[in-house]
């Protein structure tokens, strides 16, 4: 039997099918305890709609390898950052299109105003040009912004540093 | 996994079937240890919540309302995402505000009446143009920001975690409607003009948000004193206006009434008919299921 975190860390997100839970960085702990699983998740957006979706997955998943009973919890606490998106999630991101999100910026004391796109620097992931514009700050989902490369002149997504 | 219908599917592993509202939605907060912590008035708690739940739950129906009537197709996707990470603030501190009485997060939002509701009177109302949309949303966004920002180190930990993740949320809403502020400001002399116009309809009920309550008082520690808000607000909102070259309104604060305001159940007009569409279906068909 594959342990227990494998099992639960390869399940797919269904908002970005490329990556797994455990790429995304929204699976914090998978625990195994007298026969019970329990499976804690964090959610990218307070208003993420996926939630139940990943929760009912997680729990299919878990079962389908074995382990009947499985609970699985929310957890808000540090809250999910795009920092925690591990190297191989970049990769299957640019791979599929989408530019990875740059790393956050730091800041002291209150949140500096930004009056115009961030980041400057994006990375076309079709051609590589850095000569890129953002179209719109959404996308199809809060995660994402709209973005044109001005070399090759695709459209991509970029998915935001929070 | 295979059902005979769709609708089967929906509400699959769940035992809340209803399907007019909170469809197969699970608590926000399930899994989460939302025990009062110690030396904490509970009721206080409870009403401090509801007050910001309900802002959020309000204002992000004011902004579901625009959907399909946005100029361009790339804001009405962020609005629509605004309007959501907003629904998933109120869900949260609804239910965080229901812990502490018994009450359901549906129960909160669908069956209370106007005088209820603790949201802060800006956000009842619906916007003329898309000035007052971008206007308004800065002033919310701004204000709200410099608030979780200080809430992010509440005494209560479920409060704290609540803000913490609206922190990252309400800095792309802050981003995206100073950006759109400066663009109509500094624009044309029409755009100019309706985004002046837009700021004096609305600025009477900007003092509000900075109206300390008792409920703050009565929570030291874990609520944000509001008054405290004000200077973090104007340092922002005077860069915003000074980039887009409009003028802070010069308008007297709109009055409380016997000294309540919307913090207290005491709204304008307008919410009555939000609430109506709001809640419209969970009281058509109560209890409903599938």
């Amino acid at each position: 039997m594959v342990d227990v975190w494998t099992v639960a860390a390869q399940t797919p997100d269904p908002e970005l099918p490329m990556l797994t839970l455990a790429d995304l960085g929204i699976l914090r702990d998978v625990r195994e305890d007298g026969g019970t699983v329990v499976a804690t998740i964090t959610p990218t957006y307070s208003g993420c709609p996926a939630m139940r979706e990943i929760s009912l997955d997680l729990r299919h998943r878990l079962q389908q390898a074995g382990y009947a009973d499985v609970t699985v919890r929310t957890q808000l606490a540090p809250a999910w950052s795009t920092d925690w998106i591990t190297e191989d999630g970049r990769r299957k991101l640019a791979g599929a299109g989408i530019a990875p999100p740059n790393p956050l910026g730091q800041h002291t004391g209150r949140i500096p105003l930004t009056l115009t796109a961030r980041p400057a620097a994006v990375n076309c992931p079709q051609c590589g040009s850095s000569d890129t514009q953002q179209t719109a700050a959404y996308s199809g989902t809060a995660c994402k912004a709209l973005y044109r490369c001005t070399d090759c002149s695709d459209p991509f997504e970029y998915v935001k540093e929070i | 996994m295979t059902h005979d219908t769709p609708y089967e599917g929906l509400s699959d592993e769940s035992d809340d079937h209803r399907w007019a509202f909170g469809t197969g939605f699970t608590d926000p907060l399930e899994g989460i240890d939302t025990s009062v912590p110690p030396g904490v008035d509970s009721a206080a708690l409870g009403a401090y919540c509801l007050m910001l739940g309900d802002d959020a739950l309000v204002y992000s129906h004011r902004l579901q309302q625009w959907m399909t009537h946005m100029p361009e197709l790339e804001e009405e996707t962020a609005i629509a995402n605004i309007a959501l990470d907003l629904l998933g603030q109120a869900r949260m501190l609804l239910a965080r505000a229901g812990k502490t009485d018994g009450r359901s997060e549906d129960e909160l939002a669908y069956f209370r009446n106007e005088p209820d509701f603790r949201n802060v009177r800006l956000v009842e109302h619906h916007d003329a143009d898309f000035a007052e949309l971008v206007a308004r949303l800065l002033v919310f966004s701004t204000w709200r920001l410099a608030l979780f920002e200080s809430l992010a180190a509440s005494k209560d930990p479920v409060l704290a975690a609540i803000a913490g993740k609206g922190v990252k949320e309400l800095t792309y809403h802050r981003d995206y409607a100073a950006q759109w502020v400066v663009r109509l400001g500094d624009g044309t002399e029409l755009s100019h003009a309706k985004l002046q116009a837009a700021l004096a309809a609305f600025w009477a009920m900007v003092d509000e948000l900075f109206r300390p309550h008792e409920v703050e008082a009565a929570l030291p520690g874990v609520a944000v004193d509001s008054a405290a808000l004000r200077d973090a607000f104007d340092v922002v909102l005077d860069t915003v206006f000074a980039t887009a070259g409009v003028e802070r309104p010069d308008r007297a604060p709109m009055a409380a009434v016997a000294g309540r305001t919307g913090r207290d159940g005491l709204h304008t007009e307008a919410l009555g008919y939000l609430l109506a569409e709001l809640q419209s279906v969970a009281r058509s068909h109560p209890d409903a299921t599938w």
